[in-house]
């Protein structure tokens, strides 16, 4: 299939960027959308231009590293990551437009990639636990109940990749949030910290500039892991929790 | 690189300065007007009942509480409760809207919206109009008594029925009210859903279904019965 590109590049975080359009042709529909990128960049060395730079690492929808605005969409029109998106969502004659992830608390490091570690300062403010180090426990040694063992699971499988940031509308983390609140909420080990945990981060979280959850459901509907939006309620259940607490 | 954002860790953070305590305010708030709106709008539906029962209602209203609180006790109990909550509602929401804007300077190109409602998209401008519907709503009922048909105001607008239905009467007043009545009714779909979120009462699918449906039902009792009472003017049901 023949496609029209319209791809944002950006030198570096000091310099304007803007959108470029570029004509690909030959792109098979069993091609990832990552593996098309490639195609291009191939095309734009050949002819002496400077490659796109976009993030990718495992391609197998699991790491988070990529991520990728298409057509106004976080991940592209389907429910998954950009890796996992193929063109055979697309028809030919297609016009794409790529973008980065726009928020001031992902800054544009170049072309489509952008600085994303104003999540891991938001992990760094509370989302872990504090265990001695020394041998593994037994597995039975901490019981936790089915249901909340699940839902633990369930929401651990955020891997960090922003998107839920680039689909709202207010730049807000809260889903992201939610996802490590919940996870670790859910756990006996996460019950020492839990509400040193959500004033932390979400003071973090503040800190960095991202915006305040408006509920409208953006995030989730963007989220390649579908974490649900019921998170973000356990969030600021905690959060109002820790408030009645004083801290 | 000073574009990179600073890679310091904030502390010590307080979590009654954070964005969720604003959305607590902005919910609690946000819940006060629902309950008020739907005894509001029970109030208004005496009007079918008659002139005299709808006058001795209103005229009820200022004997409530007594004789331990003093005329108009009750009232003024409310007023300002409400103007409190007001203050607080528009603050709160002009501050996370700063803050929200400043969260994304540069725009996207293209950006679709998958799942978020109607409702949920206007609450910033269907909240700055039926903030200044309110202002209209007060001077045309409350505090100034217009009564835009004959100019007169004060007690010489009439009676309350008088002057509800005199109002009602005038075909682009009733315009103006039933358009306000859409912006009150997006408003609660997706206030009311919204407010049990940021309270933390929807922790499971099942209740935050029940929360949408809850939003759907205030929005369409709510802003439906307020207009019984204009619509009845209009084709004649209710009359001087």
């Amino acid at each position: 299939m023949k496609l029209t590109l319209k791809i944002w590049r950006q030198p570096n975080p000091a310099t304007a960027g803007a959108m470029h359009t570029y004509e690909l042709d030959g792109v098979s529909e069993d091609m990832s959308f990552l593996e098309m990128l490639d195609v291009l960049n191939e095309k734009l060395n050949t002819s002496g231009e400077e490659p796109i730079a976009f993030d990718s690492d495992c391609r197998e929808g699991i790491c988070g590293m990529c991520g990728l605005m298409i057509n106004g969409q976080a991940h592209g029109p389907e429910v998954t990551t950009t890796c996992q998106l193929h063109m055979r969502s697309f028809k030919d004659g297609d016009e794409i437009t790529i973008e980065p992830w726009r928020a001031d608390s992902f800054p544009v490091l170049k072309d489509l990639c952008v600085d994303r570690s104003a999540l891991d300062r938001m992990v760094q403010a509370g989302g872990y636990i504090s265990a001695n180090t020394g041998s593994a426990p037994d597995a039975h040694a901490a019981p936790v109940e089915k249901k909340k063992a699940d839902r633990a699971f369930d929401v651990a499988t955020c891997i960090s990749c922003g998107a839920c940031v680039a689909a709202c509308p207010n730049g807000s983390a809260s889903l992201f949030l939610g996802a490590k609140i919940t996870h670790l909420g859910e756990l006996p080990q996460g019950q020492p910290e839990r509400y040193s945990r959500v004033v932390g981060m979400v003071g973090q979280h503040d800190h960095d500039g991202f915006g305040g959850c408006t509920n409208i459901g953006e995030c989730a509907a963007a989220c390649p892991k579908e974490i649900p939006l019921d998170v973000i309620s356990q969030l600021n259940k905690d959060l109002r929790t820790a408030m009645v607490k004083g801290r | 690189m000073p574009v990179v954002a600073t890679p310091t860790l904030v502390s010590p953070p307080r979590s009654t300065r954070s964005t969720i305590a604003l959305k607590l305010v902005m919910a609690t708030s946000g819940l006060l007007f629902v309950a008020y709106v739907l005894a509001h709008m029970y109030g208004n539906l005496k009007a079918f009942s008659g002139q005299d029962k709808f006058n001795d209602y209103a005229h009820h209203l200022r004997e409530l509480g007594e004789p331990i609180l003093p005329y108009e006790g009750f009232l003024w109990i409310a007023r300002t409760v409400l103007l409190v909550a007001l203050v607080a509602h528009v603050v709160a929401a002009v501050l996370l809207t700063n803050r929200n804007r400043r969260a994304r300077t540069t725009r996207y190109q293209v950006k679709k919206n998958v799942a978020s409602s109607l409702s949920s998209r206007t609450m910033r401008w269907g909240g700055a109009a039926l903030l200044l519907f309110i202002i209209w709503h007060l001077v045309n009922f409350s505090f100034g008594k217009v009564n835009v048909a004959t100019g007169e105001t004060g007690s010489a607008a009439g009676d309350p029925y008088t002057l509800m239905v005199g109002s009602f009467e005038v075909w682009w007043l009733t315009v103006i009210y039933l358009v306000a009545m859409v912006a009150l009714a997006l408003h609660l779909h997706h206030g009311t859903w919204s407010a049990m979120q940021t309270l933390g009462f929807t922790n499971t699918a099942a209740s935050r279904r029940r929360a949408k449906q809850a939003g759907w039902l205030l929005a369409v009792v709510v802003a439906g019965g307020f207009s019984l009472v204009p619509l009845a003017v209009l084709v004649g049901i209710i009359e001087k």
